[in-house]
């Protein structure tokens, strides 16, 4: 019971976040991504802030915590984690959105998370069935 | 600093908090494409964090659009339509799966701590995406 209102507390923080960053604003995200023009340097400081803080807490207490290790799975980087990288990166820069903001914005019933989140779940099974991941 | 840089350092500090606090409460990376994906699956034994995570970020997200104007300024990109966002969706289930990882996975916990792959995957799903919004922008605006 603890740990699930616990794990809940961190969801909030995780989303609250996402939104006070302005991460769920799909605009920002592509101005980000848009070196052409005005570029938004704001996903650098969300990216920043996230990674200081999660960095710090993870050495301090990896062992007292009993945290995963930080090996990588092979010497060698697979071709799996190139393709779906590149490919993740695209539907990035297509509409501004990545996994947490999608689920964010149905928080707000953004049309457009609506329609996003389910198709996700559709790429995902692909994945699942036809690329042996998360086993 | 603009407010917007502010905010987003805050906003990027509580995202590494609960990303810190999710991984010790569940002894797995809490990257939100791995937590959402595994939960599809009918053969995942752990759900039951898996949900409360989930439901903390979008309630943690309805809190902050409640209060905040500019946390509920939600604005779509020129020239991304509904289709754009079904498809876009699609390719970033598939991807994030067979990749591994997203933006939080590999860009806020496997940089975090350190695992080459996601430094590899973080660099190569940022230099998509700004090729992508270049030949979006290019291609389809433009015309």
């Amino acid at each position: 019971m603890k740990e699930a209102l616990l794990t809940f507390l961190a969801g909030l923080l995780f989303g609250a976040g996402l939104a006070l960053s302005g991460m769920t604003d799909p605009s920002r995200v592509v101005g980000f991504l848009d070196l052409a023009d005005d570029w938004d340097a704001t996903l650098a400081f969300v990216m920043g802030g996230a990674l200081v803080v999660f960095s710090a807490g993870y050495f301090l207490l990896r062992k007292k915590c009993h945290l995963p290790g930080n090996e990588s799975e092979s010497d060698s980087v697979s071709k799996k984690l190139i393709i779906g990288s590149i490919l993740f990166g695209i539907g990035w820069g297509l509409g501004g959105f990545c996994p947490g903001p999608a689920l964010a914005n149905l928080a707000a019933f953004q049309t457009e998370a609506l329609i996003f989140v389910p198709m996700m779940a559709v790429g995902v099974f692909f994945a699942q069935r036809f690329c042996g991941v998360d086993k | 600093m603009p407010d917007s840089h502010i905010n987003g350092l805050l906003g990027g500090c509580l995202i590494g908090l609960g990303s810190l606090l999710a991984m010790i409460v569940s002894g797995k990376v809490p990257g939100i494409s791995g937590v959402f994906g595994r939960l599809l699956r009918p053969s995942t034994k752990d759900k039951g964090w898996r949900i409360m995570f989930l439901s903390g970020l979008i309630a943690g997200a309805f809190l902050l659009f409640q209060i905040s104007n500019d946390a509920a300024r939600l604005i779509i990109p020129e020239g991304r339509n509904l289709f754009v966002f079904a498809l876009a969706g699609l390719i970033v289930g598939f991807g994030t799966r067979l990749g591994g990882g997203c933006t939080s996975g590999h860009g806020v916990c496997g940089m975090g701590m350190g695992v080459k792959d996601s430094i590899v995957a973080t660099l190569v799903f940022m230099a998509a995406g700004f090729v992508t919004v270049f030949l979006f922008n290019s291609l389809l605006l433009a015309s």
